[in-house]
């Protein structure tokens, strides 16, 4: 994962040791414990706790897929929201009108996202940059349009509403079931991105990042790789979406604002560009940022007065710490981690020796 | 007839606000995605003025203008310095950023509810009747007539004004125009300055004319249609585009569904980023990587 040498040298000895996703001992003790965490949380936890715990998971799906568009293949996307509105709304209109069940609705999602990537993808292969972000944000307008238009058409003007997954006669609607899922859902997305990262292709999006030019000189075929990393990226936030819909048991273009969108940009950027561990950080940063506010704000005294402005003050200060990582940390969250990290190895002394000078 | 007046005025709206997203890509190749939100602060600005001085309109409005020029200005200097020579994307997100951060602000502090500035200036607003039957209202003529007095003062002071020159110079070779001894610093601020000037006070009539809330955000953001029909650093480019996606919003409304109306501007800008991204006067360029 991390091509900069340790402080204490460079140990690897085969290509098997390079390639493994968990290289040591302590890393493999840590992760155990990690997992086991995750897995003893739900019983210990309240249901306010299990909820927020898996609203991250799935802001982990949809930051993931996001991270790997933007963080590694470079092609900016603001019409996330879209592609989330996309896939809830194939779970609720196939609800509503075939009684679909999830192992059709869960694969059909993909598939909407899939050909939406595809359509979202065919501008970048014109346009870069400045252009290629307007034009997802416009393709953003035109999938909220068309669910609104279903909801308006078919007479759900306020949304749809969506009956728990079933599983033979149990229906999944405890908090502790929807934490494995989404927990389920998360890891597999990690591990499905960690996967892609490591291999041929990961390698062409990040050449592609880069360098276009250079990237096609090296023989990789631009357009193929650019249409694929925005399938890929699509067909992974509509399943996020059609999880969200269940989740919530209800669909409605409202849930799909442009701020969605901004929000999952923040958490690219907050978490830190072009690394899947910033894609966690930042969604877990950006999914517990309002109540850790709410909670602050409640605690001052006065807090009765407040009560009201809490939207308000969510949104500035939102607005406030996007801009204060822009500006003071572009490297996000996992350039702070990094910093501690080598803080750490390095301590007592406090720079690194100059690049090259041991092997 | 009404059909006609209801595009122009659309037109209007929209070319009023392209032109700042145009100032500002034209000089520093930044897209400001906070334009609508800077438009809408600038209304605000003109409520809170105008329940300061009471029965001086003008004041008002003068203060109201100056601070939104300054706004424009501080924007610049505080933060878009900053992200000079960095990422597009990170540029656009602090933009972004800006948007969202100007928008709980302006909940916070004049609260979410519709405000009437016309009624806080204590103007009236009758509707004038036109040639074949069509009815405008006061502050849409207005509206139209500001849009052709600021596009005739932009197009004077980029030609002949020698801070309009060394802008045009600064947007076409930053480089060149330092070795020259422009100071790129003050052409962005005055840049943004301009452009949050023109866009409050398309800001202003828009909420003279029909109250103002958080909905003109939305507004905004469709101006960013024409600006790019046209082409992304050409004024006359505005002008024309704001008349086609005008247009096309009006009479798909008209004949078609009104809940379109978000989504035509969004759809002609499509159709140009596929036929020709850089729009109909638009230059030519490579574009960056993120």
């Amino acid at each position: 994962m991390s091509s900069q040498p340790r402080a204490s040298g460079y140990f690897r000895t085969s290509y098997g040791e390079d390639l493994a996703l968990v290289g040591t001992r302590l890393r493999r003790v840590s992760l155990a414990l990690f997992i086991a965490t995750l897995i003893l949380f739900p019983f210990i936890a309240s249901p306010f706790q299990l909820d927020l715990a898996s609203q991250v998971f799935l802001a982990c799906v949809g930051a993931l897929s996001l991270m790997l568009l933007t963080g590694y293949a470079g092609q900016i996307s603001l019409g996330h929201a879209g592609l989330l509105a996309a896939g809830a709304f194939t779970v609720g209109i196939l609800f509503r009108e075939a009684n679909a069940p999830f192992w059709i609705t869960l694969p059909a999602a993909a598939l909407v996202g899939a050909l939406l990537g595809v359509i979202f993808g065919l501008p970048s292969l014109r346009l870069r940059g400045l252009y290629l972000a307007v034009s997802t944000l416009a393709l953003h307008f035109v999938v909220i349009y068309l669910g609104g238009e279903y909801e308006a058409r078919r007479g759900f003007s306020t949304g749809i509403v969506i009956d728990p997954p079933r599983l033979g006669k149990l229906f999944i609607s405890d908090g502790r079931a929807w934490y494995f899922i989404l927990l389920a859902a998360a890891a597999a997305t990690l591990l499905i991105c960690l996967n892609l990262l490591r291999s041929r292709t990961g390698r062409a999006w990040r050449a592609i990042r880069a360098h276009e030019t250079v990237a096609e000189a090296l023989g990789i075929g631009i357009a193929g790789y650019k249409l694929l990393a925005f399938v890929i990226s699509s067909a992974i936030t509509a399943v996020a979406g059609a999880l969200f819909a269940y989740y919530r048991g209800f669909v409605s273009v409202e849930a799909f604002s442009l701020f969605l969108a901004i929000q999952y940009l923040a958490m690219v950027i907050v978490g830190g560009m072009g690394s899947l561990l910033g894609a966690l950080l930042g969604a877990a940063f950006v999914t517990l940022f309002p109540y850790v506010i709410e909670s602050a704000l409640l605690a001052l005294p006065g807090a009765q007065s407040y009560a009201s402005l809490l939207f308000a003050v969510n949104y500035s200060a939102f607005g406030l710490v996007m801009i204060l990582f822009l500006v003071l940390e572009p490297l996000g969250l996992v350039g702070i981690w990094h910093r501690i990290q080598s803080y750490f190895q390095l301590w007592p002394f406090k720079h690194r020796p100059a690049a090259g000078g041991r092997r | 007839m009404q059909l006609i007046v209801n595009i122009t005025v659309l037109a209007a709206i929209y070319a009023l606000l392209a032109c700042g997203y145009v100032l500002i890509y034209r000089v520093s190749r930044v897209m400001n995605m906070a334009h609508g939100e800077l438009a809408m602060l600038g209304a605000y600005l003109l409520y809170t003025t105008a329940s300061l001085f009471v029965g001086h309109p003008i004041v008002a409005i003068a203060m109201a203008v100056v601070l939104s020029l300054t706004v424009g200005v501080l924007v610049y200097v505080v933060l878009m310095r900053r992200m000079t020579g960095e990422m597009v994307l990170a540029a656009i997100l602090t933009t972004i950023a800006i948007g969202v951060l100007i928008r709980g602000f302006v909940v916070l502090i004049w609260s979410g509810a519709q405000q009437h500035p016309l009624q806080t200036l204590n103007f009236s607003n009758p509707s004038i009747a036109l040639v074949g039957g069509a009815r405008i209202s006061t502050c849409a003529a207005l509206l139209v007539l500001m849009t052709v007095v600021v596009y005739g003062a932009l197009f004077a002071f980029l030609r002949f004004g020698s801070w309009g020159i060394r802008m045009r110079a600064a947007g076409q070779s930053p480089l060149l125009a330092a070795q020259r001894g422009i100071n790129l610093n003050a052409i962005y601020a005055l840049a943004w300055g301009l452009s949050t000037l023109t866009g409050s006070i398309a800001g202003m009539l828009i909420a003279l004319d029909s109250g103002l809330d958080q909905t003109m955000v939305v507004i905004g953001l469709k101006a960013f249609a024409p600006a790019l029909v046209g082409g992304l650093d050409s004024l006359v480019g505005a002008l024309v585009g704001s008349l086609i996606v005008a247009g096309a919003e009006v009479l798909a409304i008209h004949y078609i569904d009104p809940l379109l109306s978000d989504v035509v501007p969004f759809l002609v800008l499509l159709a140009m980023l596929i036929v020709r991204p850089w729009g109909l006067f638009g230059t030519r360029e490579e574009l960056d990587r993120v």
